[in-house]
């Protein structure tokens, strides 16, 4: 069963605080939560939320399920995100991407046999004028090609 | 060149992020000037400078202002930072580049409408502009001007930063608000609009990251200053965030009105040796796509857009190139807004659902000759049915890019391939 550790659980409590409506509180908490469990969100991660929060599991539920940054599988320490969105296609990223799954041996969104990474495509995340790029867990790597972005990756251990 | 660097004079210089480099060019230096006026001359001033939203709508910001209720009652200023629309980079780098200029913009419109608190709800992959924002935001209280009694003033404003969690919907400026409240990001019908009834159904204004930074300029220097850039409608200038198939992509702030023909060629160095310009989506993706012979007629104000059958919206110019298939860019496309429908109202998650099975259909060799017209049909069907306008973001380019580039499509259903690139979509991406 999922718990928090002792400075996610005050890190909940500051948000709950934070804004004048408590349920403002869910998204950063869920944030919090998925850190601490690997990565992802699972039923165990949100009974514990609306434990702590006071709020109902349905309602953190419905939050979890309508927004993308929240994984609902586990994925690999590097989740490997690249933009196929239009500015991002039109130079080449579906082909970026491709050319990445091929080399780590895995298909989208599943998590290398290592354990390292996960690819995913994605909509656009607003580097349109440095495409193609791909997002690394909180990084963006900017104006890539199929090698760069592969050398880049070969060099995450 | 015509740049005209009214916001990003000073982007080039890596101090300006930081309180003493922001304050070294006269940042800052507009506060105590706003505070010392009327609120209702600043409205009257944002007014008369003809600041339109530059999140996409291009409302003209003053009159938002006005529709706030005129008694006491507590007001939030919010803004939108979510930054989603396809092609779109601008909000991103100045917040990066200047987040003070975004919480001076943001402290004298407060001050203007009479809010105490505000937020700026920024979309959650920009985890290092959020980054620049609350270390301004410290800076900014730790020198007294957030926080209680701004500069001895005795006007009192908070600000904070929301981070969101990926959803396209969040930009709109109810669904903002829904997911402020800690809801699914869905947006609510309108009326009341938010001047009247927003987040936790206080009067609420929100307004994009560059509006909130223009506001500085028009007070410090007076709207008719403003308005010596652009033209008598849209008046200013305008950061246009270039993309695609040109030489040098990249944001560009030039006056409205500016040639697009001028933009790609000289300030984007032009097309990639060897390929010719094809088309460009002048506002964003949710704007209609434009021929190269309709892009030598376009000028980068919201008049001439609007005269050529498409919109400035964000003022993300994505440019296309001969290279490129129309049946494969219009199904990344459909694919986007069938992801992004928040599922609310039935015409657009139906819609959006069907418009990107039917060009993946023909995209995959399996395309009928009516199925062009019935994308025709299901999008007609999409426009001003829904709460919102993500329906008609979704329509809009499907028709332009089926009505223009229609024997690129009926080429693509005869034969299962593409006629630019003469592959099918299996040889093209995998």
């Amino acid at each position: 069963m999922f718990k928090l550790s002792e400075q996610g659980l005050a890190e909940v409590k500051k948000e709950l605080a934070r804004y004048e409506a408590k349920e403002s509180a869910i998204i950063p908490s869920l944030y919090i939560a998925q850190k601490e469990n690997s990565g992802f969100v699972n039923p165990s991660v949100i009974h514990h939320l609306s434990q702590v929060m006071d709020i109902p599991e349905a309602r953190i539920n419905e939050v979890f399920k309508f927004y993308t940054m929240f994984n609902q599988k586990p994925v690999g320490k590097y989740h490997v995100q690249v933009c196929t969105n239009i500015s991002c296609a039109l130079e080449g990223s579906r082909e970026m991407a491709g050319y990445i799954c091929h080399e780590l041996g895995v298909k989208y969104d599943e998590v290398t046999a290592d354990g390292r990474f996960t690819v995913s495509k994605v909509e656009c995340l607003g580097s349109c004028g440095t495409a193609p790029m791909m997002q690394v867990n909180d990084y963006y790597h900017e104006k890539l090609t199929p090698e760069s972005a592969m050398n880049l990756l070969r060099g995450m251990k | 060149m015509a740049e005209v660097k009214i916001l990003t004079e000073f982007y080039h210089l890596p101090e300006y992020q930081t309180l003493a480099g922001y304050q070294a060019k006269g940042g800052y230096e507009t506060v105590p000037k706003a505070l010392k006026m009327q609120a209702q001359q600043i409205i009257d001033e944002v007014k008369a400078s003809g600041l339109r939203g530059r999140g996409g709508a291009g409302f003209p910001t003053g009159m938002k202002w006005g529709f706030l209720p005129k008694n006491g009652e507590p007001r939030y200023l919010l803004c939108n930072a979510d930054e989603g629309e396809p092609g779109t980079f601008k909000d991103r780098m100045m917040m990066e580049r200047a987040p003070h200029q975004l919480i001076e913009g943001m402290i004298i419109s407060a001050f203007a409408i009479g809010s105490h608190k505000g937020y700026i709800y920024v979309r959650g992959e920009y985890v290092y502009p959020i980054e620049c924002l609350n270390k301004a935001i410290q800076e900014a209280y730790a020198a007294g001007l957030l926080g209680k009694n701004i500069l001895g003033s005795g006007f009192d404003f908070d600000l904070d930063v929301y981070r969101g969690a990926g959803a396209y919907i969040c930009g709109e400026e109810t669904g903002m608000i829904s997911s402020l409240e800690g809801l699914k990001g869905q947006p609510k019908l309108k009326p009341p609009f938010p001047a009247v009834q927003g987040y936790l159904r206080k009067p609420t204004i929100v307004n994009n990251v560059e509006t909130l930074a223009a506001v500085t300029y028009i007070i410090r220097d007076g709207a008719q200053a403003y308005r010596k850039n652009g033209t008598e409608k849209s008046s200013g200038t305008k950061l246009f965030s270039v993309s695609g198939n040109v030489v040098k992509p990249g944001n560009y702030e030039v006056p409205l009105g500016y040639p697009l023909m001028n933009l790609i060629m000289n300030e984007c160095g032009g097309m990639k040796p060897g390929r010719k310009l094809k088309a460009v989506i002048p506002g964003g993706s949710s704007a209609p796509v434009l021929t190269a012979e309709e892009v030598a007629k376009a000028n980068m104000d919201y008049e001439s857009l609007a005269g050529l059958g498409t919109m400035l919206g964000s003022g993300a110019v994505i440019v296309i190139d001969d290279s490129q298939c129309m049946v494969d860019m219009l199904g990344v496309l459909t694919h986007f807004y069938a992801h992004e429908s928040c599922g609310q109202c039935t015409p657009c998650r139906e819609g959006t659902g069907w418009l990107n099975k039917i060009l993946h259909a023909i995209l995959e060799g399996r395309g009928r000759l009516q199925d062009i017209e019935l994308l025709i049909k299901v999008a007609d069907n999409m426009k001003g049915k829904t709460i919102c306008a993500l329906s008609d973001a979704a329509a809009l380019p499907v028709l332009s890019f089926v009505n223009k580039f229609r024997e690129e499509f009926e080429f693509y259903v005869r034969e299962g391939r593409s006629k630019v690139k003469g592959t099918t979509y299996a040889e093209m991406h995998h």
